[in-house]
């Protein structure tokens, strides 16, 4: 197995997160692409700790951080977005515009 | 190295076998009409991904993503879809329309090719040595309480003020007496 293999699937997975980010209407698919993003870190964090065979763990002990922080991040993430869609009835990123003028 | 050495290591099929499916579920997530598919394509990413941490050794950190996404962050989604009244059958305006996809999908595939043509030029075909067993939690679990300390407090922390923040802002505020006259 190559290392190159491990991070162009991570790099495949966050540009295709990216794109979700980018694209998608919906504010909840918006956080289910940066999931995808955060995999695909996960992904790299853990093929580099393998690769360099680190007595500490570092990659996996950063991986489960990145994995503790992306459970909050989505615990606010969806608050934010109901207490949007009770307001604002909708949950369309686009319909946000209050700050924009 | 060329394509047919590659293929000759069982390992790289196991590889394949895993990091398809895995990629094109990732597709699937950000691609899909029907909303409640997507978020259940996310499942599938992220097992495939909880599959390839097994592969590498890092037991832990696999049936972590298991219990943490599958389990109670994948739930979460699905009920902020319920919350927010998404269109459960198939809808058109979930994305953006097409003019707004397509610069999204160059700056993607830049950005893939940016960071391909990185890492082909400085890491070429250097091996990674698959772990002849899987990482003790034990190990994992004393690094961190020592090495890794500090910042472990600092994310229950950040655990801790995403816990109160999300009753705060999910919470229905009684408007004070006052105001209501």
């Amino acid at each position: 197995m190559t290392i190159v293999q491990w991070i162009l699937l991570g790099a495949a997975m966050f540009s295709v997160g990216l794109y979700g980010v980018l694209t998608r209407r919906n504010a909840v698919l918006v956080l289910a692409s940066v999931e995808i993003m955060l995999a695909a870190v996960n992904i790299n964090l853990v093929a580099f700790d393998t690769y360099l065979a680190d007595p500490e763990f570092t990659g996996q002990i950063l991986a489960l951080f990145v994995i503790a922080l992306a459970a909050a991040e989505v615990g606010i993430g969806i608050a934010i977005i109901l207490m949007i869609f009770r307001n604002r009835h909708s949950a369309d990123v686009d319909e946000l515009n209050l700050m924009k003028y | 190295m060329t394509i047919g050495d590659w293929l000759s290591e069982a390992a790289n099929w196991l590889f394949l076998f895993l990091a398809v499916p895995t990629l094109v579920a990732s597709v699937m997530v950000v691609s899909s009409r029907n909303v409640v598919r997507a978020v259940l394509y996310l499942v599938i990413a992220l097992a495939g991904s909880a599959a390839l941490f097994l592969m590498l050794g890092a037991e832990f950190v696999g049936w972590t993503i298991v219990l943490v996404y599958i389990g109670a962050v994948i739930i979460l989604f699905l009920i902020g879809i319920m919350i927010t009244r998404a269109p459960l059958t198939k809808s058109v305006d979930l994305s953006h329309p097409i003019s707004a996809r397509a610069p999204a999908a160059l700056l993607s595939v830049l950005l893939f090719g940016l960071v391909g043509w990185a890492v082909v030029v400085s890491f070429g075909s250097e091996t990674i040595p698959l772990p002849d067993e899987a990482t003790r939690t034990g190990e994992i679990g004393v690094s961190i309480f020592t090495t890794w300390v500090i910042p472990f407090e600092v994310v229950s922390f950040v655990l801790l003020a995403a816990l109160i923040g999300g009753i705060v802002l999910a919470r229905r505020d009684e408007a004070p007496a006052e105001q209501q006259r």
